[in-house]
């Protein structure tokens, strides 16, 4: 049988359990709301303005940083586990491989882009 | 063959039995008892969870010269079921301008994130939720659900602490995650496969021998990963209050919380897999499956505690010494381990094994003892150009 028929099941079950105990929680207490108590908290002061802020776009570099890199091992995986059968020339294909997306952090590093500020 | 023996096998040839006696046909049967397996290994794991809330609070107690909970049955063991009762009991509130379909789904994804890890978690020989043949690249699949859960808890929440909090964790999490899928490959090297049952049956050598730097990466990664101190920047207290569940109450709070300690318990699980021979110790698995799982709950075990001694004893680095320590330090250092342990095992693969385990080794003692040495040599030329500004500037 297919096992991914059970790794959706684990699915099913996963998201049963904690729905099952958020239900039962909802179905107990009480619901009692007012606007004080539904307020968005910060420490007891008003909040200013938009609650969604904007956030600085440093933070693409990172995520772009990361899906070359993401995408990279998902290209490594199948070669490392071929790796027994392939031998000396293919270790050798899989080093320049990484080597030239590390050098595509070098030129990231050497840009100042991996900088949080 | 008997119960003790293969109790799984036992149980559903039994069951098969049971279920095809009353006229089900064989699919539907089989399907029906994957479902009670997988009920019974989450509720078990539920009930595990409960555990780990008192281990955890009993452990820091310790940590920080307290005794912890002991009012309530011996030792205190009450007191989780006397939270969960609180939790159940408390009001749910939602707040005002919250995006409430987003909001009530994210605690449900960040618990569910954690039990479908389970899948491939192998607990004795034949014991194992699903034996897939990707199974490394699904405890990363997996794990991102998480991620999503926290932003989406962030986002949904109408708060700028919960806000900034998930922005920060996602950031720490996509940064920290190429590290770990970097000394995940080191095992599917040294196994051929990408199956945590094949890499636990291949282990006749614990992989934390021909690999330490990987296993020591793997573990800094895994606890960034779970967002744990001194990588807990999406909580951290004194600035954000408590980051993305601040507008979390009652069980869903619980959710969330309880989420997070499995997710260390099961990472250093993975821990224990991936280097330190999952379920064998010295043929003992061999006996009785029994004493399979209690061996892999034991190295867990032993793995989550290291993450709960790490997380009582540092300090919360900062987000950009952090992302730096990621991206200019551990990455290249897992890639030239990569590339490393590849190298080294194809040029010792007819090699007699002390020799392997020997080359293996040294080779990744030299990795390591030569990054610390470029750390250090760039370390004391950026301090020496700053001392060399503030020498010019009190002499002016």
């Amino acid at each position: 049988m297919n096992p991914w028929i059970f790794v959706g099941l684990f699915f099913v079950v996963g998201l049963l359990i904690p729905v099952g105990a958020i239900g039962i929680a909802w179905l107990l207490g009480p619901k009692k709301p007012n606007p004080i108590k539904q307020s968005v908290y910060e420490c007891g002061i008003e909040t200013v303005g938009e609650s969604w802020v904007q956030f600085k776009a440093q933070y693409y570099i990172f995520a772009l940083v990361f899906l070359v890199f993401d995408v990279e091992t998902v290209f490594l995986f199948p070669w490392a586990v071929k790796l027994g059968a392939l031998g000396l020339f293919a270790v050798i294909e899989g080093i320049i491989f990484v080597l030239i997306l590390v050098a595509g952090l070098v030129y990231t590093w050497r840009k100042g882009m991996l900088e949080w500020a | 063959m008997s119960f003790w023996n293969d109790p799984l096998k036992v149980a559903a040839d039994w069951l098969l039995g049971v279920f095809t006696g009353w006229g089900m046909p064989e699919l539907a049967a089989n399907i029906l008892i994957g479902f009670l397996g997988i009920l019974i290994l989450i509720s078990l794991l539920m009930v595990l969870d409960i555990g780990l809330v008192w281990v955890e609070r009993k452990v820091v107690a310790r940590f920080q010269d307290r005794i912890g909970p002991n009012r309530l049955g011996p030792f205190g063991l009450i007191q989780p079921f006397a939270d969960i009762i609180k939790l159940m009991i408390k009001e749910d509130i939602t707040p005002a301008g919250a995006d409430k379909v987003i909001y009530n789904i994210a605690p449900m994804l960040s618990m569910m994130s954690v039990l479908i890890l389970w899948a491939v978690v192998p607990l004795a020989p034949a014991i194992l939720g699903v034996d897939l043949n990707i199974g490394v690249l699904y405890i990363i699949a997996a794990g991102s659900i998480g991620t999503l859960s926290i932003i989406m808890a962030g986002w949904a929440s109408n708060n700028k602490f919960a806000l900034i909090g998930a922005f920060r964790q996602v950031a720490v999490m996509i940064s920290f995650e190429v590290p770990m899928l970097a000394t995940m490959l080191i095992p599917t090297i040294l196994a051929g496969s990408m199956g945590t049952a094949a890499i636990v049956e291949k282990q006749d050598i614990w992989y934390v021998l021909l690999a330490p730097l990987g296993a020591l990466i793997f573990l800094i990664a895994a606890i960034a990963e779970l967002g744990r101190a001194p990588f807990d920047l999406a909580e951290g207290e004194s600035e954000l209050v408590s980051g993305y569940n601040i507008e979390y109450s009652g069980m869903k709070f619980g959710m969330f919380y309880a989420g997070e300690l499995l997710h260390a318990f099961t990472f250093g699980g993975f821990w224990a897999i991936l280097f330190f021979g999952g379920y064998r110790f010295f043929g003992l698995e061999k006996v009785s499956p029994f004493l399979a799982i209690a061996v892999i709950l034991f190295k867990a075990f032993i793995g989550y505690w290291l993450i709960m001694w790490v997380r009582y004893t540092l300090l919360r680095i900062r987000i950009d010494h952090m992302l730096a320590f990621n991206w200019k330090f551990l990455t290249p250092l897992a890639f030239t381990l990569i590339m490393v342990t590849a190298l080294m095992n194809a040029l010792l693969a007819g090699a007699p094994a002390w020799l392997y385990i020997a080359g293996m080794f040294l080779s990744n003692i030299v990795v390591a003892w030569g990054a610390l040495e470029i750390a250090r040599f760039y370390s004391r030329r950026e301090r020496e150009r700053i001392e060399g500004k503030q020498v010019v500037a009190a002499g002016h």
